[in-house]
């Protein structure tokens, strides 16, 4: 009996806590927005955190890009050849990278490289007191550490997916025509056919912002959110790489959902 | 002596404050009239901290008033806490630099944030001001490239770097060798008298601070047990002060943070 009692004890402390949290990041990042016009009036801090989260994560992205595009080359090369449509992997390539590879891998990358990176900052900060320091000098925190963070993630996360599809495409070609020897002129000219640019290239540069919003808040707000202890600040970033996975995924099926109903 | 409420640029009253359950402080009452430089001393864990950040506005009072330069800090809208707080230097215990700037930008920071001073002369106030705590030299490292000592010097020109009318230093002789200590303890002094300011001080360097300090409370327990200035702290006979001023291990501070004896701890006969 006392078992059971301990138990809806937990799951309704649980609940609470989950709830508390929920609302308390809902009032941050209203926070978030409302100290932003701060932080573009002094858009150097903006851009060296763009500078932080996009180029820093450059490398990791254009190669990944490049191994999944060539594995897609492969695969796909290996399925159509079956019903003798080989000429159509420009397609495939092209569609899965613009639609959903491209977005959400390049998310998941960037939540793992620059997420985590942006939490371990301001959980840092936190710890060592720095927030305290530049709140008792009269700077507001969210204005002059959070938002320049929070929008260089979102600014940067659209452009690296873009790159990463790019060269996502280019491994695919890499393996498809130069090695396979699929046409050149059937793949590029079919994936031009085919790929829609308001359909398939912009739902995918939707999905990128909206990732990209995500991880950026998830990041900043784990950070600052954070219990100020080295432990308090290693379970943080766990929790923004773990979160973001999550609300990569679920925010994916959902934008999916609604943008690709097969009209096509 | 009668002293008007305007003379006192930081005035608490019947302070009280807890982290949750635990209280804190049970009712301060302690003044800084303009111009002293105050020093709060206690045994470590008393709060002291606390309530440093009470009188720059971080954290509440659950009870009483914290008026500073004539304003209760309870009423205060947040664009006028901010504003207030321009005109406080507050040394953090730790120094809190930025680990992201070097100790010039570091020292800069509040002039740049709060002025639109042009580059030359920020870059002569953050010398003026690294010249002042003996560190001009080390303009160009890193914090992590600091001892504990060195940073806490730099934090101190940071803190000063704005010319405060309120300065509160968190033991400012904390990691200090001798030298350093004397120096420091009589730039407070004189940078107190040269800007017009008061300074707060907490501290367990009695026999420093009872040189430079015009004032001195004595915390314990949440209250204030003792105050004087320094010649009645030399002179008195309190137990506490006593204890303090010739650092016994009895007396009525207690060394430890309260729990069960250790026998009982060990022989693990708690909660049993
Ligand atoms: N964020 C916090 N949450 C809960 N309790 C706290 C917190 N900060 C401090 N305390 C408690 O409040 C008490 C006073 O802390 P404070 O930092 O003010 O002490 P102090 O007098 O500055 O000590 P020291 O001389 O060691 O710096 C301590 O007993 C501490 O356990
Ligand atoms: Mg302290």
């Amino acid at each position: 009996m006392s078992g059971v009692i301990g138990f809806l004890r937990r799951v309704g402390s649980r609940t609470v806590d989950m709830v508390w949290r929920l609302g308390f990041a809902t009032r941050f990042f209203g926070l978030v927005l409302l100290y932003s016009g701060q932080s573009f009036r002094r858009l150097h801090l903006t851009i060296r955190e763009i500078y932080f989260a996009g180029v820093l994560s450059l490398l990791i992205i254009l190669v990944s890009g490049l191994f999944v595009g060539m594995v897609l080359g492969l695969q796909g090369y290996e399925t159509l050849q079956r019903f003798g449509s080989s000429d159509a992997l420009g397609v495939l390539v092209a569609l899965s990278l613009t639609r959903e590879l491209g977005p959400v891998v390049a998310g998941l990358l960037f939540a793992s490289r620059a997420g985590s990176a942006i939490t371990a900052e301001i959980g840092l900060m936190k710890v060592t007191e720095q927030l305290k320091a530049m709140d008792m000098m009269a700077v507001s925190p969210i204005a002059r550490v959070v938002a320049p963070r929070f929008w260089g993630g979102v600014v940067s996360m659209p452009l690296l997916a873009a790159l990463f599809t790019a060269m996502g495409i280019l491994g695919g070609w890499l393996i498809g025509v130069v090695f396979i020897g699929v046409d050149d002129g059937a793949f590029w000219s079919q994936m031009q056919a085919a790929v829609d640019f308001r359909y398939d290239v912009m739902n995918g540069v939707i999905k990128s912002i909206v990732f990209g919003v995500a991880v950026s808040l998830i990041a900043v707000f784990e950070g600052y959110d954070c219990t100020p202890t080295a432990e308090g600040v290693s379970r943080a970033i766990t929790r923004t790489v773990v979160s973001s996975a999550l609300a990569i995924l679920a925010l994916d099926f959902v934008l999916t959902s609604f943008m690709f109903r097969g009209q096509s | 002596m009668t002293v008007a409420r305007q003379d006192f640029l930081v005035d608490l009253r019947a302070v009280r404050f807890a982290y949750g359950e635990r209280e804190i402080l049970r009712g301060i009452d302690l003044s800084v009239r303009r111009g002293q430089v105050v020093a709060i001393m206690g045994g470590s864990g008393c709060g002291k901290t606390t309530l440093l950040r009470l009188i720059g506005g971080q954290l509440r009072a659950s009870a009483g008033q914290v008026v500073v330069d004539g304003a209760d800090l309870a009423g205060l809208s947040r664009a006028a806490l901010y504003g207030l707080r321009r005109r406080m230097g507050m040394l953090f215990q730790f120094g809190a630099l930025f680990t992201d700037m070097s100790v010039f930008d570091n020292v800069a920071f509040p002039l740049r944030e709060h002025t639109d001073l042009p580059p030359e002369l920020v870059r002569a106030l953050v010398l003026m001001k690294l010249n002042a705590v003996g560190l001009r030299g080390a303009e160009a490292l890193s914090p992590a490239e600091l001892s504990g000592g060195m940073a806490r010097r730099v934090a101190l020109a940071r803190a000063i770097a704005l010319d405060p009318m309120l300065i509160m230093y968190d033991e400012p002789f904390a990691g200090l060798d001798p030298i350093s200590l004397g120096v420091i303890g009589q730039l407070i002094r004189r940078l107190n008298d040269a800007l017009g300011a008061s300074s707060i001080m907490v501290t367990h360097d009695i026999h420093e601070s009872l040189e430079i300090v015009d004032y001195v409370y004595f915390v314990s327990d949440g209250r204030i047990v003792a105050r004087g200035t320094p010649d009645e702290i030399r002179a008195s006979d309190d137990p506490f002060v006593h204890q303090f001023v010739h650092a016994e291990a009895d007396g009525p501070v207690p060394f430890h943070y309260p729990a069960p004896s250790l026998a009982a701890s060990l022989l693990g006969e708690v909660g049993a």
